[in-house]
């Protein structure tokens, strides 16, 4: 059996554990820059606020039902989270964390245990050592796992935990589940799946296996195998490496000054060879994006990315920052006020089977420096030793105007009492 | 003399070697050898680092029981309060520091007689966030 557990809007229930103002008060945290809604309780749910509406669109509902908006406050939901992480490990030793706010565990090997109250009493510690609310699916197969979750949530289950085991509940689970609410099936084939009558889950899970994979593809094979609980999709208790490393951010105010985005760049390019180094990969390639401003109708807009290639592959923060701002200069248009900004590294491979380029010069490894330099930022705090590319004042940072205190990051944050 | 290391912390961890015999002093004796265990401040303020957090104190409502505003203490919120313990108690929507006591209703206890006792009723729904394990004064 595989549980899915996630915590009920997590970035809200982060915020309140350390304010109990806000217990009784509708909460919105808002994306980087406080642009959209990336989290709601569940009171402004209810008003109909859907995710990720932009902040201007709902600033009326908010001034009505006083909401209170907050900025995001990565440090602590990222803390919050491993937290989440150590608990769940008291409970199985296989788990897959899948966001910053759920993972599957798997209870493989522990059949003899009442799974139900096992689940009950994992939300129970979560809820007492961390103030944070929970809900458990559990079921045969990932994707009824996903199901049993959502009606744990939807249905209010008593004890938040919810377990899909047989086959007549299953069904019943199925028939009035939208295929669209499906973990996997993205809006797309929802869509040509309407047009050929499939609605529910359940039209999915008796459709034809071998013509619907003709018709679409091994993945929706292997969803309607789940459905049946039957489980396909591996449980991955160390994800795989990333095959592509994006950073970019928006800013807080527009920028046509090239050196301003010079610096932006060159901030996204050391942070994505940071991740790069920890997983031990090599990137061959580097996309530089740059956009103006999409939710503003009077703005002249200008959108463009280029991909630059490597002689061989790297990860030395040098290769890709001189190859970053080659990029620019190309994309670069004077006379418009861009508002993003970002790179992408792909083409990644690990470190150890790199083929080196027989007609290009030997590469000058600068391993040591690059161990050097992630030692001491891990040591001193992110940026202490850095490119002069990255700027110093870094004018171009994003809004976080309505950020809380980094309550369980930083002593001097610490909660008052 | 025997050199002695101080590690600078890393991850938070802050490690002193903790030497398991006293050497004596100008004896060429390699401290290295009896080089022992580490000693970890938050191991030994902090038992339970999962259900852990700092709080500051600010006022004067505990100064009879040690706890002076500008503290920081640790609460561990994995243990369940029982009476005299110090808590953090959630009271009109804040967080306060203060002694639990269940005997005769349950008080939320003041140590200083300029303050009242809370008095738990029907009204006020108390609720416990956490239980204090230790205090850190630096001077």
């Amino acid at each position: 059996m595989i549980a899915l557990c996630d915590v009920n809007n997590f970035y809200v229930s982060c915020e309140r554990a350390f304010n109990p103002a806000l217990w009784h008060r509708p909460v919105i945290v808002l994306s980087n820059n406080d642009g959209c809604a990336v989290a709601r309780s569940s009171e402004v749910k209810n008003l109909g606020i859907k995710m990720a509406s932009p902040l201007f669109k709902i600033k009326n509902l908010v001034k009505q039902h006083r909401i209170v908006t907050l900025s995001s406050n990565y440090a602590l939901y990222g803390d919050m989270s491993h937290r989440v992480d150590d608990i769940i490990a008291q409970y199985s030793d296989q788990i897959e964390n899948y966001s910053i706010d759920e993972c599957f565990i798997n209870f493989k090997g522990h059949e003899h245990l009442d799974l139900v109250t096992h689940c009950q009493n994992l939300k129970q510690q979560i809820w007492q050592w961390l103030s944070l609310p929970v809900c458990v699916g559990i079921a045969p197969s990932k994707t009824l796992a996903k199901v049993a979750n959502h009606y744990a949530k939807k249905l209010k289950v008593s004890g938040s935990v919810l377990k899909l085991d047989d086959e007549l509940q299953i069904k019943q689970a199925l028939e009035y589940l939208p295929v669209k609410e499906i973990w996997g099936v993205g809006g797309q084939i929802s869509k040509h799946l309407n047009e050929l009558g499939i609605i529910t889950a359940l039209d999915l899970r008796n459709s034809p296996i071998k013509t619907m994979r003709k018709r679409f593809s091994v993945v929706l094979e292997r969803t309607i195998l789940e459905l049946r609980g039957i489980p396909c999709i591996a449980f991955d208790a160390d994800p795989e490496k990333k095959k592509q490393i994006i950073c970019s951010r928006s800013f807080a105010e527009k920028i046509s000054d090239l050196r301003l985005l010079k610096e932006a760049i060159a901030y996204h390019v050391s942070r994505a060879c940071v991740t790069l180094r920890q997983q031990q990969s090599v990137a061959q390639s580097i996309t530089v994006a740059i956009r103006t401003n999409t939710f503003n109708a009077h703005d002249k807009q200008h959108s463009k990315a280029i991909t630059l290639q490597l002689p061989q592959a790297s990860n030395q923060t040098g290769d890709f920052l001189s190859a970053a701002q080659q990029g620019l200069l190309k994309l670069f248009k004077k006379g418009y006020g861009y508002k993003k900004a970002g790179i992408v590294l792909n083409n990644i491979s690990d470190a150890e089977t790199v083929q080196l380029d027989l007609f290009s010069p030997t590469h000058n490894s600068n391993d040591g420096l690059m161990q050097v330099l992630d030692d001491i930022n891990a040591r001193f705090g992110k940026g202490t030793l850095r490119s002069a590319q990255e700027g110093f004042k870094q004018a171009w940072v994003m809004k976080s105007d309505i950020r809380t205190p980094c309550y369980t990051t930083k002593i001097s944050d610490a909660i008052k009492v | 003399m025997p050199k002695v290391t101080l590690l600078t912390p890393i991850n938070s961890s802050l490690e002193l070697p903790l030497y398991e015999t006293l050497i004596p002093a100008g004896f060429p004796s390699p401290a290295e050898e009896y080089l022992g265990d580490t000693m970890d401040l938050n191991d030994y303020l902090i038992q339970n680092k999962t259900a852990s957090f700092f709080a500051k104190v600010e006022g004067d409502s505990m100064i009879d029981a040690g706890i002076f505003a500008g503290d920081l203490v640790v609460v561990d919120k994995s243990i369940t309060a029982c009476d005299g313990c110090i808590v953090i108690a959630v009271v009109n929507n804040e967080f306060t520091i203060k002694r639990l006591s269940t005997k005769n209703g349950i008080k939320l206890m003041p140590e200083n007689k300029e303050y009242q006792p809370i008095v738990m009723s029907g009204e006020n729904e108390l609720l416990i966030w956490g239980v204090v394990t230790s205090l850190i004064r630096k001077f």
